[in-house]
């Protein structure tokens, strides 16, 4: 069955595709088409004209400065999965990446439609949640920056208006020695959605004191959250089991799934709490043991 | 809604060395492109992005060529399994296949071959968890995946002996094996 019609644009500059998005009536860009497509095909979305980033060079590779990492918004999961600043410096977003659908997929997918696309169960939410970055965005009328942690706000809805681009994802570095972890559950281990997934990142004392707890869960909540109770749960004690199976039972309180094709509400209730201990455990491993 | 009139544009596909320009509108997919051009070596599967059958090597990266729009691939040099080699002439990953018995109804096998074509290009020793990996986008309903990864691993291992054009033609007259053990092959590299 071939796509519902639409025009297709191919700016070769940001500028231009800024002005298409404010002047041009229900136009969307279109980055790796990985997620786009597979709602135009199944007519959940029928734009009538797209305007491909392809492009546009600028908004494409990772960027390390002193106090932050850039990456473009058309960089490809499979660009940030081998890139030596992300995995030095972000080892939670390659961790993301290294489960991320296919090697296929990877290819084209990009970390801007990612974000963009909004979905509850996207990937690359929980570990920007936890690298607290911030998502930039462009218009014809100016740019601003908007935290993760404020971007999302329903599902396939975000703060992003329609003449808005993002342009980069901007992941502030820290002194901090962050202790990370990443766990996904799909339907099968390889080229899968999520049904559930959790990040974290922990900054312990050499006695085992937790200093700094940032934990993260998708799929789980109409949009992908950072759960303040689980962090509530640890900072300020020392790590330990008990401390750690509490920000797990507060991760499974704080979530409000849904039934879907994938999993039931009570399913998914059950196994973030097991992928949030998991994922405290491995990262808490070495001073556990 | 989808705009009535879509117009079309001239583009430029490089299709296993020869240089194809054809007249579609903006909404046609590569693997329409190419289907029509007469690549249909190239299956169209599922059209969403589950399946693989639709592989090709897009600028020498694997990608899943319904996901992609043919204006977006204007100018770009693509592979597809006949442009590795032809049943007179095939690639040593296609020997590997036919030798491992890892084609039954063969419809995942072109886009087998590609992704094997990029982990081995990338990885010319890959583990049997990377070769796993690497061919995780690519669905095969019948075999079962164990001779398929063989057959990777029997591609891995012949051209680390032999290397280049030497093993390119001679490949399955020299081994003559028809499914070797998958352990034994293993063996022979670590
Ligand atoms: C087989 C398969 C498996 C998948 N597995 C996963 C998975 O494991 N994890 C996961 O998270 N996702 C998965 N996905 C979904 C999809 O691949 C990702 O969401 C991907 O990151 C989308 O990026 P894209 O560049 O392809 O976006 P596109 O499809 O091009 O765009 C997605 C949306 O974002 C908008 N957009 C794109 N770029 C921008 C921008 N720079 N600024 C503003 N808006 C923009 C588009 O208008 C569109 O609404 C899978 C998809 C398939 C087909
Ligand atoms: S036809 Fe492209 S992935 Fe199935
Ligand atoms: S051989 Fe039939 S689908 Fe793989």
């Amino acid at each position: 069955m071939t796509l519902p019609k639409f025009d297709l644009l191919q700016p070769s500059t940001l500028g231009e595709a800024l002005e298409i998005l404010s002047t041009t009536q229900n136009a969307q860009p279109i980055a790796g088409g990985t997620a786009l497509l597979v709602e135009m095909r199944g007519r959940k979305a029928e734009p009538g004209v797209l305007v491909d980033l392809g492009r546009l060079g600028d908004l494409h590779g990772v960027a390390p400065a002193a106090n932050e990492l850039v990456i473009g918004a058309t960089t490809t999961i499979a660009e940030l999965l081998k890139n030596p600043h992300v995995t030095e410096r972000a080892s939670i977003l390659r961790d993301a990446c290294s489960t991320f659908a296919s090697p296929l997929v990877r290819n084209r997918a990009t970390i801007g439609g990612n974000v963009a696309q909004g979905s509850p169960a996207g990937d690359m939410a929980p570990a920007l949640l936890v690298l607290d970055a911030s998502i930039e965005l462009r218009s014809v009328r100016g740019k601003r920056l908007v935290r993760a942690v404020d971007f999302w706000k329903g599902p396939r809805k975000t703060t992003r208006k329609s003449d808005e681009m993002v342009v980069s994802i901007r992941i502030p570095l820290s002194q901090t020695p962050w202790l990370s972890s990443w766990k996904k559950l799909g339907l099968r281990k390889a080229d899968a959605i999520s049904v559930a997934s959790a990040a974290v990142r922990l900054s312990l004392t050499a006695d085992g004191k937790c200093e700094g707890a940032r934990v993260a869960v998708g799929a789980v909540a109409p949009t992908p959250l950072r759960l303040a109770k689980s962090e509530n749960a640890l900072v300020g004690k020392p790590i330990s089991r008990e401390a750690i199976a509490q920000a797990a039972a507060a991760a499974a309180a704080s979530s409000v799934p849904i039934n879907d094709v994938r999993a039931s509400v009570d399913y998914r209730r059950r196994v973030v709490e097991v992928l949030v201990r998991r994922a405290l455990m491995e990262a808490a491993w070495e001073v556990l043991t | 809604m989808g705009g009535a009139d879509v117009s079309e544009r001239k583009i430029t596909l490089r299709v296993n060395g020869r240089t194809h320009e054809v007249s579609l509108p903006g909404h046609r997919t590569l693997l329409e492109a190419l289907r029509d051009l007469g690549h249909t070596d190239v299956k169209n599967g599922c059209e969403k992005g589950d399946c693989g059958a639709c592989t090709v090597l897009l600028n020498g990266r694997a990608v899943n060529s319904c996901l992609v729009l043919a204006w977006q691939a204007d100018g770009a040099t693509i592979v597809t399994n006949s442009g590795l080699g032809t049943a007179d002439d095939p690639h040593p990953i296609q020997t590997a296949f036919a030798d491992a018995g890892a084609v039954q109804c063969g419809f995942c096998t072109p886009g087998l071959v590609l992704s094997a074509k990029a982990l081995l290009d990338a990885n010319p020793n890959p583990t049997e968890a990377e070769i796993r990996e690497a061919i995780s986008g690519n669905l095969c309903r019948c075999t079962g995946y164990s001779q398929i990864v063989e057959a990777v691993r029997l591609a891995a291992v012949r051209s680390l002996k032999g290397s280049g054009e030497a093993s390119h033609r001679g490949q399955s007259a020299t081994d003559g094996s028809h499914s070797p053990s998958g352990s034994r092959v293993t063996g022979e590299v670590q």
